[in-house]
This record gives C-alpha cells, structure tokens and sequence, in this order.
C-alpha cells in the first residue's frame, strides 16, 4: 500500500516542488530523481501485487493489469526525464522557452505523470475521469510552450477536442453511475469498478450500452481514434519533444486502458442478451478505421514529429481492434503491443528530437544525411522505424503476429485488411525514412549533443521482447489477459 | 405517475428545467458575448435552483452542497471571469450573429429530439422523479457541442464548453442523484483549472493572430500544397 | 344543441363586439397614464367608430367590387372566429363546431381579404402594407398553430372548450409546456394584432406601418368596419389567452350568476392583459421591419419548446 501512494503521491510533491527551485540545473536533475524514486516505488508495487494477487483499498485497486501499465509509465518517466534534462536546457539556451517557461515544464511534467498514476491506479470511474481531464489540463500549456502561432493552435485544438470528448465520457460515467444504482445500494461505491464489476452481469444493458457509445468517444478522443483524432498530429507536433514521447507512450495508452476496463463492464452486463459482443464489435470497427485512415495519412506528411503520430494513431487503432476481438490471444498480443509500442514511440521521439536539432526543423524535406552527420542518431532512428514498423528480430513484430494470428482464427477476413494496413504503413514510413537516414548532408551540419542512452534501453529491451519474452513478464501479461478475458493463454 | 401527482415544488422543478433548456437557445443565438454570458450565469442560476429542489424533495442532502457549489461556481465565479476577461480583452461591444440562424436553431431541435430518444432506455427505469430532466441535460450539452462547433470566436466557444458542464451536471443531479463528493469536486476542480487556462489561451491567441477568432487559426490542415 | 345554448352563443358574440373598442380605449387610456397624459376618455373608439358610419364611404374610382365587399368580409370572419373563442362560458355552442384551426383559418381569410384590399387601390402604400403583413403572418401562423398545438396535445383535443374544460378539471398544474406556449402565443399576439413592436397601430409613417397601410384608402363605414375589425381581433387574442391559460372564473353552468362572475372576472382579466401591452409598448420601441423575423422566430422557438418540454418533461412524469 505505502508502495502505491509513493507511486502516486511522488510526482505530485514533484509538481509542487520544481517550479519554486531557482536553479534550472537542479531542477532537471530533481526531475530525474522523482521520476526514478518513482519508479522504484511502482517496481514494489508491482512485486507487491505478484506475491498477493490485488492491492485495493476504497479508492485504490491495483491488479496484474493496470500494475504492468504502471511500471511502464514510470519506466517511460524516468527514461524521457533523463533525455529531457539536456534537450531542454538545449531548448531553453536557444532562447525558444524562457525561464519561466522551463518551470512551467518541469512543474507541468510531474503533474501529468500524477494524473497518469492516478488514472491507472484508481478504482473509481469518476477520479478516472477527473484525472484523464486533469492530464488534458497539464499538457495543454506545455503543448504552446514555445509561443508560436502553430503551437499555440495546436493547443487550442487539443483543448477543445479533448474537453468536449471528456464531456461526452462524463455523461457516459453518469449513466454508468444510474445502471449501478438499481444494483448497488450504497451510493459511494457506485462508481467504484471492482464492485461495478462484480455486479455487472446485473447491470442494465439498454443503459450500459448506451453508456458505453458515450464512454467509447469521449476515452476514445484521447486515444486518437478516426474521426476524433484531429488533435493529436498537431499537439504532437508542435509540444516540446519529450511531451510527444510520453503523450504517445503514455497518455494514449491511459486513455485505452480506461476504454478496456470499461469494456470489461460492459461485457459483463451484455452477455445474456442476444448481442453480448456489441462493445467489442464497436471498438474493431473505430480501431480498423483508425488503423487503415493513419496508415495512409502516414504518406502525405511533411513534419516529421507529426508523421511519428500518424504512426502512434495507426498503432492504438490496432490495439483497439485487438481489445476489441477479444479472446486470450488477441488480448495478451494487444498488452504485449500497448508495451512495444510504448517503449518504441517514446524512442523514436527521443531520436526524432536530436534529429530535429541537428537539422534546425521539422520538416521532413530538410533532415538529411542524419547516419553521417550523427551516427548515433542516425542508427537510432533507422533501428526505431524498423522496430515500430514491425521488422522481424524486434518486439512490435512478436505482437503483430499474435495479433494476425488471433485474427486469422476468429475473424480471417479481416487478417487481409491488416496485413494491407501494415503493408501501407511500413510503405509510408520507410519513403520517408530513407532520405532522411541516408540522403546527402546538408552543408554546415554539425552533430549535437545528445543523450542516447533512453534510446538505447528501449531499443534494447524491445529487441529483447522481439527475442524472448522473459518468464515473469509472460505470467504477468497472461495473469492480466485472464482478469480482461476470463482465460488463461499460457 | 404523471405530473398530476408530483407536489408543485418538483412542478416547478420541470418548469426551471425547461428554461435551462431554453437558456441554451439563448446562448447559442446570441450576437452579443456580454449577453451570452448573462444567459450562461443564468443558465447556471437555473441549474443550482434545480440541484437544490432535487436535494429538498429527496433523501440526497449532499446536493445541497452541490448547488451552492454550482451557484458560486458557474453563476457567480466563472461568467465573473468571463467578464473581466472580454473587458480586458476590449471585446465587449463585440457582436458576431449567427450566419444562418434558423438552421442553426432547427439543428439544436433536431439535438433536442435526438436526446429524447437516445435517453429513453432510462426515462424507462422509472425510478426517479426528475428522470424526464436526463433528455434536457443531454440535449444542453450536445447544443453546447453544436455552439462550439459553429462559433468560431474564442470566448463563445468556451461559453458552449461550459454550458456543456452545465448539462453534464444538470445529467448527474437527474439521473443519479448526484455523484459522489470526490468526483463531484474534482469535475469542479478541473473546470474551474480549465477556466483559468481558457484565460491565458484568449491572450495567448490574441497576441498570435491578433483577434480571437480561432478560424484565423488555420496553418496546421492537412495541406497537399505545402509540398513545393 | 338547445336553443338556450345557442342563444348564449349569440349573447357571447354581440358582447365580443360590444367589448371590442373597449379594450382598445383601455389600452390607450393606460399609455397615455403612463405617458403622463390624461388621455381621450375610455369611450373615445365607440366614438370614433359613431362618427365614422356617420360619414360618406369614398370610393377610389380604380377600386374595383372587392375592394366595397372586403370590409364586411374581414368584419364578419373576424366576429365569427370570436365568436368561437370561449368567453364567459365553456358550454359553447359555437364552440363545438369550430376547433382552433377554424379560427386560425377564418382570420386567415380576414387576413387575405384585407391584403387584397390594400393592393386593389393600385397605391403604392396599399402594396407595400398588403406585402409586409403577408410577410409578417407567414411567419407568425406556424409560431401561433404550434402554441395552440401544445394546448392540444395536453387536452387531447383541438376544441377550445375541451382545452379550457380540461385545465378547469384538472389540479392547480404547472406545466413546462404552458409557459412556454404562452410567451409564444404572447409574442404572436403582438405581432397578429399589430403592436409595438412589429407595428405601431398610432402611425401614419409611410416607412414603418402595416396593417395602417393597407386601409388608408378607406374611408367612412368601411373605415369603421376595417377599425372594429381588428380592435375585434385584439379582444380574441386577449380572451383566448386569458381564458385558455388563466381559465378560473370561467362559469361552467348556465346560471345568471355564474355568467355575472364570469364576466366581472374576465374584465379583470383583459384589464390585466390590457395594463401589460401597455407597458410594454411604453417600455419597448419599434424595431425595423427586418428584424421581425427574428422576433417571430423567437416565438416559433419558444412554441416548438412548449411542444418538446410537453413530449419530454410531462408524458409521464
């Protein structure tokens, strides 16, 4: 328990703390030190959890399944504090951010790592929500961090998007709170998922569906699914890079796994009616679309940051889809992808970030030549793309094949649209990816100092996911596919 | 049960429910922001006069609380906000009507309707008497949605956020009776943050396009062009 | 029917016309207290209306025999759709035969004549009047047919009786709906009857009036006609609103004493009524033409709420 509220509560006193530091060296470094102690508290958690199966109390409930997505988070912090601690000082020297700006940062990414935490851990669907709002209320400030006309509108439309998506989850959680009324007496707990969940084959269908269409576009907004995407290629874009790795490796992440757990309800109270699998059907469908709609839209993009986007949309839609199909398979190749995918985008924007230093922009057109100027970055990038785009020896490989493979036994048909989206995607990435990587360098193009070392361990450890999957991980993921499903895989 | 046999206090209760929603009509039309946020403040009156009658008529005492809370909050507190803010932002002559008002007004009906029908599974239920208030709370906050869809000026387009948290909350106190306290106070919270935030962006904006109107915000569109 | 019935009926009928340029003296006296003038006295239209039937009707030599027939047709359509409105009794023989859409369609017709009058002349003040009072009707019938919609759906019925009867039977209610109709219904009375501020019934201002426009080429009996027509139309307005909306005192049996009360009530009642469009004519200033539609849409809005706020808040509530 101590475990738990460090996890949470560490990051808030980080958020209360760093803007009122003088020193911006210091507090960079501070920022470290939080992310890390707060990792190593969600590490106990997690070995916690192993030994005793849940940890709950009224407003807490950590399982196998929000614990492995809690690790990740924190490991995703520390890794992206580390290479953020010299990035922005480079950002801050360029005179892009002032003073008072670095502290706005600092401050604003120890408050959405609380909101994370908070989100994953929490057992109450209205704290859920107000933490998914409250992450949407950090990072918008840092979206329009650097002031510039785009930025500024893309954080706009960031904040509009995703506070009327919000809303629309908010009314979901009140009919959600009205079907549990007729089932749980006590009032406070109505809202509490463990007890929803134990009462949920009671729970009214015609309501929890209806419910769930409202919960599905408003958690759904946040993880960028066609057509409620609109804000996350801009607010990607043009945030500061470290933003961009933890709202693709994390914040998009919380917002699926909102959705699942709800599913989860849903399912339940579904399945002695004649369509038990109508929220798994609505999240294939909204998950092929996003799928196949990012993958082509990967083609046309001229900003860098905002193609790796593209990918990160492409990528939740297939997990969305993959949630959606349900089963032990698909489900335990979805988590191991929520974990891949996380680590890679979070190492991609890391290499996306020196790489947009080196060349002075963001625009595709004029990052050339990046293996001869910065062999590090270079490789860093090649090796990334080739990770998320599904290359053999790496992680995203293993996943995608559970997932064509659970495909292909449940629903054949649809293995063909996959495979035509994976194609397109990979198509569209690696035209992009070649010039970049190889083409002729730019004259006056010098190498910067960058910090490879996130990249390193991410890559790292999705080439050792691509390999073998450790033994404790595949009894966590399977532990957390039988609460999803109700069945084991291993 | 029919209306016949409600005591006339929840009566009138239908009665402020309805002029919420009207209050909605209001604010979508208005040319003027000082008058919309008038309506809005009084939109949020209305809401807390509901909140507050629901608390008397039934066994929720805590929504007592809530009401003083959405009377400080969304009558007093935030269109306080909003008006300093479009004083200090010298917009408060501005006027900006409708460019097609009554299809404008015809699709915030057709919202009203659909609401009717997507609530009907819990008008079913039967178990509360404010249930017939979910559909206007639900048509409040989508004519919110259509506000911030077609108002292009900044400051209007907050109004129709906000009135959607109106609607939301207006949904949890008909339907359920209130949330729980902690949830009720974070949504508060959130807002009240989200207000704040909206305050910087207006100056933000203005000082990046020198006007609020966001539709002058349009360089991140998926441009074919930009390829030359 | 029994001829008491009809008789009644009848009684009903000539005490609309009696009543009728009363309303009007009653209006104008209070504006003119609220303006700090003392007023012409109260029987000033009855008056006026004397002094017209006394003079000679002139004709136009253009004018054809519509523009001589129109006066009465207008007259008599407005009286019969008056005669419809339940005024001291709901046991209405007239009633029963002629729903809310009769009168509607009857001052429609009133409404049609009255328009072509105002273009046979030929004037260019006529065509213009016969044009924007067209234009301000097309936008206020639906708003009117809507509100008196609303009454209906609650009554299950069309007949005003059965409205009026309905609301007397049931409990002291407080309905959404009716709120909602009312103002509408308010609204379009404003408009229908030509009051501030869609039209100003006092101006000869060539830019600004309607209904004014339309008969200034009448002069004499036809004049008075065309006068008491629409003080006429002002009455219908005001009972059906007083009695449908506010419909207690209302005698329910044909006693001489029910009726008296009825009818000492229902003065009060357009007294009230009367007082009201004073003030707010006093209160509000004319708006341009072109601003009607909005105004009219006002009232469209608020009657199609009264219908949804009926449909959503009241079915079983």
């Amino acid at each position: 328990m101590n475990a738990l509220l460090i996890t949470v509560v560490s990051p808030l006193a980080g958020a209360l703390i760093l803007p009122s530091l003088r020193r911006l060296s210091w507090a960079g470094w501070l920022n470290v030190l939080v992310s890390t102690i707060t990792l190593a508290a969600s590490l106990n958690l997690a070995v916690t959890v192993a030994d005793h199966g849940v940890v709950a109390n009224s407003l807490f409930r950590v399982d196998a399944f929000n614990v492995y997505l809690l690790v990740l988070t924190a490991f995703v912090g520390v890794t992206t504090s580390i290479f953020s601690r010299p990035y922005m000082r480079h950002v801050c020297d360029s005179g892009r951010v002032s003073q008072r700006g670095m502290r706005l940062y600092h401050a604003m990414f120890q408050a959405f790592m609380f909101t994370m935490f908070l989100a994953l851990s929490t057992d109450n669907l209205g704290v859920l929500w107000v933490s998914v709002e409250g992450a949407t209320l950090a990072t918008v400030l840092l979206v329009s961090l650097y002031r510039t006309p785009e930025a500024i509108e893309a954080a706009w439309k960031y904040f509009i998007l995703c506070g009327v998506g919000i809303a629309l989850a908010l009314f979901g959680t009140v009919l959600l709170y009205f079907a549990a009324q007729h089932v749980i007496s006590d009032p406070e707990a109505g809202l509490s998922w463990s007890a929803l969940y134990s009462v949920a084959p009671q729970l009214q269908p015609a309501i929890m569906s209806l419910a769930f269409v409202f919960l599905l576009v408003g958690y759904g907004t946040k993880v960028g699914l066609v057509p409620m995407h609109q804000w996350l290629p801009d607010a990607h874009s043009e945030g500061p890079t470290p933003m961009s790795a933890v709202l693709s490796g994390l914040l998009l992440n919380v917002a699926l796994y909102a959705v699942v757990r709800l599913k989860m309800l849903v399912d339940g109270s579904l399945s002695a009616t004649d369509s038990p699998h109508t929220a798994g059907y609505l999240l294939m469908g909204f998950g092929l679309v996003s799928f196949l709609v990012a993958g082509l839209f990967l083609h046309r993009q001229r900003d860098i940051k905002r193609m790796f986007s593209y990918s990160s949309i492409e990528h939740m839609g297939l997990m969305t889809f993959a949630f959606g199909l349900g089963g032990p398979l698909a489900t335990f190749g979805a988590l191991l992808h929520m974990l891949v995918h996380s680590l890679t985008k979070s190492a991609i924007f890391v290499t996306v970030g020196h790489a947009a230093h080196i060349a002075g922009t963001q625009s595709i057109d004029h990052i050339r030549g990046l293996i001869r100027t910065q062999p590090a970055v270079g490789w860093g990038l090649l090796l990334g793309v080739a990770a998320i785009a599904g290359f053999p020896p790496f992680g995203v490989f293993t996943s995608e094949f559970l997932l064509l493979t659970a495909t292909m036994q449940s629903q054949p048909w649809f293995t063909v649209a996959l495979l035509t989206g994976l194609a397109v995607a990979f198509a569209g990435l690696f035209r992009h990816l070649h010039p970049m990587v190889y083409g002729p360098v730019p004259e006056g193009q010098q190498p910067v100092s960058a910090n490879m070392l996130p990249v390193i361990v991410h890559l790292g450890l999705v080439l050792w996911l691509g390999l073998s999957i450790p033994g404790f991980l595949s009894r966590w993921l399977d532990r957390a596919t039988e609460l999803i499903t109700g069945a084991h895989l291993l | 049960m029919s209306l016949e046999q409600l005591p006339m206090l929840q009566q009138l209760m239908l009665v402020l429910a309805a002029m919420v929603l009207f209050t909605s009509f209001v604010l979508l039309e208005q040319a003027r922001l000082l008058a919309a946020i008038h309506a809005f403040a009084w939109q949020g009156v209305l809401v807390a006069l509901v909140t507050a009658i629901v608390a008397s008529s039934s066994e929720h005492l805590h929504l007592f609380f809530s009401a003083a809370l959405t009377l400080g909050l969304k009558a007093l507190l935030i269109p306080w906000m909003l008006h300093r803010l479009v004083r200090r932002l010298e917009l408060d002559r501005h006027r900006e009507p409708l460019r097609r008002p009554a299809l404008v007004i015809m699709a915030a009906l057709a919202l009203v309707i659909f609401s009717y029908w997507a609530v009907v599974p819990v008008v079913q239920q039967e178990l509360l008497f404010t249930r017939n208030i979910v559909a206007v709370s639900l048509a409040v906050v989508l004519i919110g949605l259509l506000m911030m869809v077609i108002r292009t000026q900044a400051v209007a387009q907050v109004l129709g956020f906000m009135s959607m948290e109106n609607g939301l909350f207006l949904a949890a106190v008909s339907a359920t009776g209130g949330m729980p306290l902690v949830v009720e106070l974070g949504v508060a919270f959130d807002v009240l943050v989200a207000m704040v935030l909206f305050g910087v962006f207006f100056f933000q904006i203005r000082e990046s396009i020198d006007s609020l109107d966001v539709d002058r915000m349009n360089r991140l569109t998926e441009h074919v062009e930009e390829k030359s | 029917m029994n001829p008491v019935g009809w008789l009644l009926a009848l009684v009903q009928a000539l005490l609309y016309i009696a009543l009728a340029p009363l309303l009007a003296g009653w209006v104008r006296k209070v504006k003119a207290r609220l303006q700090n003038r003392r007023g012409a006295s109260l029987w000033q239209p009855y008056q006026d209306l004397y002094k017209l039937f006394a003079k000679e009707a002139r004709m136009a030599h253009t004018a054809s025999i519509l523009f001589r027939a129109a006066p009465y047709i207008v007259f008599v359509a407005t009286w019969l759709a008056a005669a419809a409105v339940p005024l001291l009794t709901s046991d209405l023989a007239t009633a029963a035969i002629a729903d809310v859409i009769v009168i509607a369609g009857l001052l429609a017709l009133a409404r049609f004549f009255l328009a072509l009058a105002g273009m046979d002349v030929g004037t260019a003040f006529g065509g213009m009047g016969a044009s924007r009072e067209m234009f301000v009707s097309a936008l206020a019938e639906p708003a009117m047919l809507m509100a008196v919609f609303t009454l209906a759906m609650t009554a299950h019925s069309t007949n005003l009786s059965a409205v009026v009867d309905y609301q007397l039977a049931g409990a002291n209610l407080l309905r959404p709906s009716y709120v909602f109709a009312l103002a509408g219904l308010l609204l379009v009375a404003i408009a229908e009857t030509g009051r501030i501020p869609v039209d100003n019934p006092t101006t000869h201002l060539e830019l600004t009036m309607i209904h004014e426009a339309m008969i200034l080429e009448y002069s004499g009996r036809h004049l008075a006609l065309m006068e008491w027509a629409a003080q006429l139309k002002l009455l219908l307005y005001g009972v059906l609103i007083a009695n449908v909306f506010f419909p207690w005192g209302i005698a329910r049996d044909v006693g001489a004493g029910a009726l008296g009360l009825a009818l000492v009530v229902l003065l009060g009642k357009l007294m009230l009524l009367g007082v009201v469009l004073a003030v707010s004519e006093t209160v509000l200033a004319k708006m341009r033409l072109f601003r009607a539609p909005a105004f009219l849409n006002l009232a469209l809005l608020l009657a199609l709420l009264g219908l949804l706020s009926y449909v959503i808040l009241e079915v079983g509530a």
